[in-house]
Parts: C-alpha cells; structure tokens; sequence
C-alpha cells in the first residue's frame, strides 16, 4: 500500500494504536488480575491491594484446591470425558459423514436421513423432555450421560461431509476399480486425507465437551460424579459452604486463605488447558469457518 | 432392487449407530413434549392425564413469565448489535496496522476469552465486579462510589451485554478480518489516483464490500434471538436481579429441575423452541437468499 506520511495520518495512528492496545488490555488484564490474586495472601486481597502483580506471594490457595482432592476427582472426570467423549464423536462423524456425503441415487434415502439429523439442529424437545429421557435410560450418574446425548455432533458432521465431496472422485473411483469396499475405501484411504478436517472437528469436540457444565449439573445428582466445570460452577455459588464441609483438617490453610484467592486459584487451573491448546485452537477455528460453508 | 440395496448395505451399515443415538436423545424428547399438554405425574411418565392447553394459559397468566420474553429480547437485541457493531470496527481499525506481526498479536489477544467457559469467565467477573474487585478500586481513583454491576436490576443487564461482546468480539474479529484481507489492493490503489483520501475509501471500498460478511453474521444471529446467553445469566443472577435478568430459559430451569413442575416448564419450552426454530429457518433462507451462503 502507498505510505503516506502526514501529520494527520501519524495522529491517526497513535489514536488507533492507542484503542487497540487499550482494548487488548481489557480482554487481558482480568486473567491477569486473576492470576495475581490466586498468588497472594488472602489478608492482601481484602484489603483490596492486589491488582496485576501478586501481594505477599503465597502458593497456600494452590495447595488448598489440590490437597482437597474433589479439584482431581473432577478433572479426571473431565480427561475420561474429553478423550472418551471426542472419540465417540470423531467416530460417528465419520462414519456418518461418509455415506451422507453420496448422493441420492448411490445411496437409497440419503435425503431422508440427513433431514433426520437436521431436523434435530432446527428443534429440540427442551430440557425437560431430554432430561426426562436421560433419567429413563438410566444413565444419570454415569459418565455416559454427559457423551451418549450430543454423541453425533450435527454441525461438525455436516463441516466433514462438505470436506469429503471436495476430495477428487477419482481416487475413490480407483479403489472400487480395485475392489475396495465401502468399509476399506473408508478406513484406508479416506481417513489419512480426512486429517485436516478432522483435528478442526476434534478441536471443537474437545472445546466443546472441556467447556460444558450444565449437563453435568442435572444429570448428576451426587456431586462426586462432576466433571470440572461443573465443579468450579458449585464454587461460584456456595465456596465457603463447601470449606466447611470439607472437614477440618484444613483448618489451618482456611485462616490462611480466603474464598476468593481459593477461587482464583481453581479457576486459573481450570483454565489452563484452554489456553494450551489455544495456539491450535486459533488455527482450526478459523479453517473450519471456511471448511463449513459451501460459497455457491 | 434388492440387489442394489445389498450394494448399498454397507453404507446404510455406517448410519445406523448415529440414527439409534439420534433417536433416542432427540426424537424421543419430541414425544416427550406431549407432557406439556399434560398434568404430568413421574409415575405415570408420559401417560399422565391430558389437560389440554391449562399449562400454557397458567404461564402466559404469570406477570414473571411475560417479563423473562421483554428480558430476553432486550439483552439479546443490543447482545446482536453491539456483537456486530464492535467487531467490525475493530477490525477495521486492525487493518490499519501495517505490520502483519502486531495484527497477529492483537488478535490473538482479543480472541482468547471466546474459548474460555462462561463459569470461567464468571468466576473472573464476579471476582473483578465485587465491591471490592478491581474495578471498583479502579473507579474509586476518580472518586466514583462502588457500582453494583451484579446487584442492582438497572445496571445487571448493560453488565450482561458488556460482557457478552467482551467474550465473544474476538470471534467476530477474526471472521471480519479475514474478509478484510480479501479486499483487492488494486481498488485502493485507484482510489488513491483518484484522490480518495483514507475515510473516503473506507466509506466506499471497505464498508461496501464487508457487507456482505456483515449481512450474515446479523443474520445467523436472528435465530439465537431467543437465547440471551444462558450460561452467563446463569452464573452471574441472583434473585435481587431476576425482575431485569431473568430470561426464558433460566425461567424454565428454575421451575422445571429445581420445583419439579415438569409440564409448565415444557410448555415454556415448547413455545420457545416453535419460535426459535422459526427464526432459525428464516435465518438460513435469508444467509443463502441475501449473503448466498448455504448452510447444508
């Protein structure tokens, strides 16, 4: 582009500069806050004395949330319904992905199933109803509840199967030719090419199911069973209840920590693997903004 | 035909493991929706006495019920527009910057709450928001009183729908810079020839053609009209602000999972769902009528 070094341009450029890091700061500065606060003394807190830098550095909330051990229950919890979760959905995309990917006339009632699965993005039966059905096959309590009900992924389904009918047909083609089954073009052939498609589809899962607490919230009825999110949401409401109920042998961490710096602590963990992933993220997340549409 | 169909079986194979779960976690909640229409009774399930439209009456009679639609539809329409409103300037301002290293930065700065859970995210405002959270130490500088931006049902919702674009501008960023970048240099160049100056151009080269983007975007969001934002009303109400923050669906929550009133609560849902899945069509018809982007 033309430079254009005038005095009006250079105001203009330190305002813009000036907005931008200001609004950058904002999305920042809260982590950060957060960060400082888990790190200091909960005397410091209270008097309001920590902004972005820890006050009388202390790692006492950390060791209260680990030493706890509900903090490690649920994030086992969550590792078991990450992995599990993403690869039941990777599995069903694919595997529904593929033939919805034909056209009608390969395969009988293609139109028909793929309304079937639309239909579901367009309506749900609500709350109550799916809650109700979820009590009804027995899975509430189980780890099962928070995979079974959101096991095909809709959007992520239909972000694939634009990605198949993008591929060449020929090398499908060669490999009838060859006498490759649905099954064996599928497994062999299709899947190393899927892999781009794929790690966007499986970022959004394991976003997705990392992410998620309501369900864990109804679907479980005894606290044990909460995965992370859904324990750091009981914190928001009841943390000094939960302090108390967790015994006394803490009782010397407790006067050396407050609900607060606790919190911070919990959340900041919780956050964590987000923000490792986080480089990926930005890449997929965007591709598979274009991997989603067909411009036409 | 049948020999076709055997051709064919391996396909349909493939499908069947999503259809079963479809079916029972989506399409069996639609049967279920029938216990709106009912006086439902946990152990008669879905057989429990008709009562024809009593619970809808009941509901739309509740002056609570009437004032969660006006809350809903008031957080999410100025959720919509500022959710298009600032990302689309900040983007522009973004693409005054020259070098594509800083761009990067800034964008990946902003980006980074869109991936965090909402009980993350309130964990961090409640902390920052409280009265003696950093913001409010902050305002103090200037000899501003403590704001209750949780507590007071005037101030609740402009807190809600800040902190809606807060999370979610960065997304918005992303996709408008993209479309951005996209823009033809050669345009500006004539322009410049033609003795466009900065403002001009972006009044008529780079608004006109990021329309198209912005038309979607607006449109997409008509179908979420209905939702105002669950997970964060969820996590940051209490019961001083339900008469401005309460919308439909923690309504529904509350009187659904926590006072058991199933068939109310199914109504509530039902007519909300009939709506939204209105919106949501009309929405899809519009992005591919006006913006020409196919959903499916």
């Amino acid at each position: 582009m033309i430079q254009d070094k005038s005095i009006g341009r250079r105001i203009f450029h330190a305002a813009n500069y000036t907005i931008l890091i200001l609004t950058s700061l904002l999305c920042i500065l809260p982590f950060i806050n957060l960060l400082a606060v888990s790190f200091s003394s909960s005397a410091a807190v209270s008097a309001g004395n920590v902004a972005f830098w820890p006050v009388d550095f202390t790692t006492k909330a950390y060791e209260f949330a680990l030493t706890g051990g509900k903090f490690f229950t649920a994030l086992w919890i969550s590792v078991q319904r990450v992995v599990l979760g993403t690869l039941i959905n990777l599995i069903l995309i694919v595997l529904t992905a593929y033939p919805l990917s034909k056209s009608n006339l390969k395969v009988t009632g293609r139109n028909v199933y793929m309304a079937f699965f639309i239909i579901t993005i367009l309506f749900n039966g609500g709350l109550i109803p799916t809650y109700l059905v979820v009590v009804k096959t027995g899975l509430i309590d189980s780890i099962w509840s928070l995979i079974l009900p959101g096991a095909l992924p809709v959007f992520s389904m239909i972000i694939l199967m634009n990605f198949i009918r993008g591929l060449p047909e020929e090398i499908e083609e060669s490999a009838i030719i060859d006498g490759a089954g649905p099954f064996q073009i599928l497994t062999r052939i299709l899947l190393p090419l899927l892999k781009p498609a794929l790690a966007t589809v499986g970022l959004f899962s394991i976003v997705g199911h990392w992410n998620s607490w309501f369900d864990g919230i109804i679907y479980m009825n005894n606290p044990v069973n909460y995965p992370l999110q859904s324990y750091l949401q009981t914190l928001l409401q009841s943390f000094e209840q939960i302090m108390l109920k967790s015994g006394t042998d803490y009782t010397q961490l407790l006067s050396m920590m407050n609900a607060r710096t606790g919190r911070a602590a919990q959340m900041f963990l919780g956050a964590i693997p987000i923000l490792l992933v986080y480089p990926f993220l930005q890449k997929y997340f965007t591709k598979g903004l274009v991997l989603g549409s067909v411009k036409g | 035909m049948l020999k076709k169909l055997k051709q064919q079986s391996p396909y349909h194979l493939m499908l069947l493991p999503s259809i079963i779960l479809v079916f029972i976690f989506s399409y069996i909640p639609f049967y279920g929706l029938v216990i709106a229409f009912q006086k439902y009774n946990p152990g008669l399930g879905f057989n429990s006495p008709w009562v024809g439209w009593d619970n809808f009456e009941h509901v739309f009679n509740q002056p609570n019920f009437v004032r969660t639609i006006w809350n809903t539809l008031y957080m999410s329409a100025f959720k919509i527009i500022g959710g298009i409103v600032v990302p689309v300037v900040f983007a522009l301002l973004l693409n005054e910057v020259a070098r594509s290293a800083i761009k990067r930065t800034f964008q990946t700065l902003v980006y980074i709450p869109n991936f965090l859970s909402w009980v993350i995210m309130a964990g961090i405002l409640l902390d920052i928001l409280s009265s003696d959270g950093i913001v409010n130490s902050f305002l103090k500088l200037f000899g501003i009183g403590s704001i209750p931006f949780l507590g007071s049902p005037s101030i609740f919702p402009w807190t809600m729908i800040v902190s809606d674009i807060w999370k979610g501008f960065g997304f918005g960023t992303v996709v408008y810079l993209a479309a951005l970048t996209s823009i033809d240099p050669g345009l500006y160049e004539a322009a410049v020839i033609d003795g466009a100056k900065r403002w001009k151009q972006t009044l008529y080269i780079t608004l006109p053609l990021l329309m198209p983007t912005i038309v979607l975007m607006s449109v997409l969001s008509l179908g979420t009209v209905l939702n105002a934002g669950f997970d964060q009303i969820f996590n940051l109400y209490s019961p001083v602000v339900y008469q401005t923050g309460d919308i439909i669906d923690t309504y529904v929550y509350r009187l659904g999972i926590q006072q058991a009133q199933y068939s109310i609560s199914a109504a509530v849902g039902l007519f909300k769902s009939i709506i939204s899945c209105i919106l949501v069509g009309v929405s899809y018809i519009l992005a591919y009528k006006v913006a020409n982007y196919k959903i499916f």
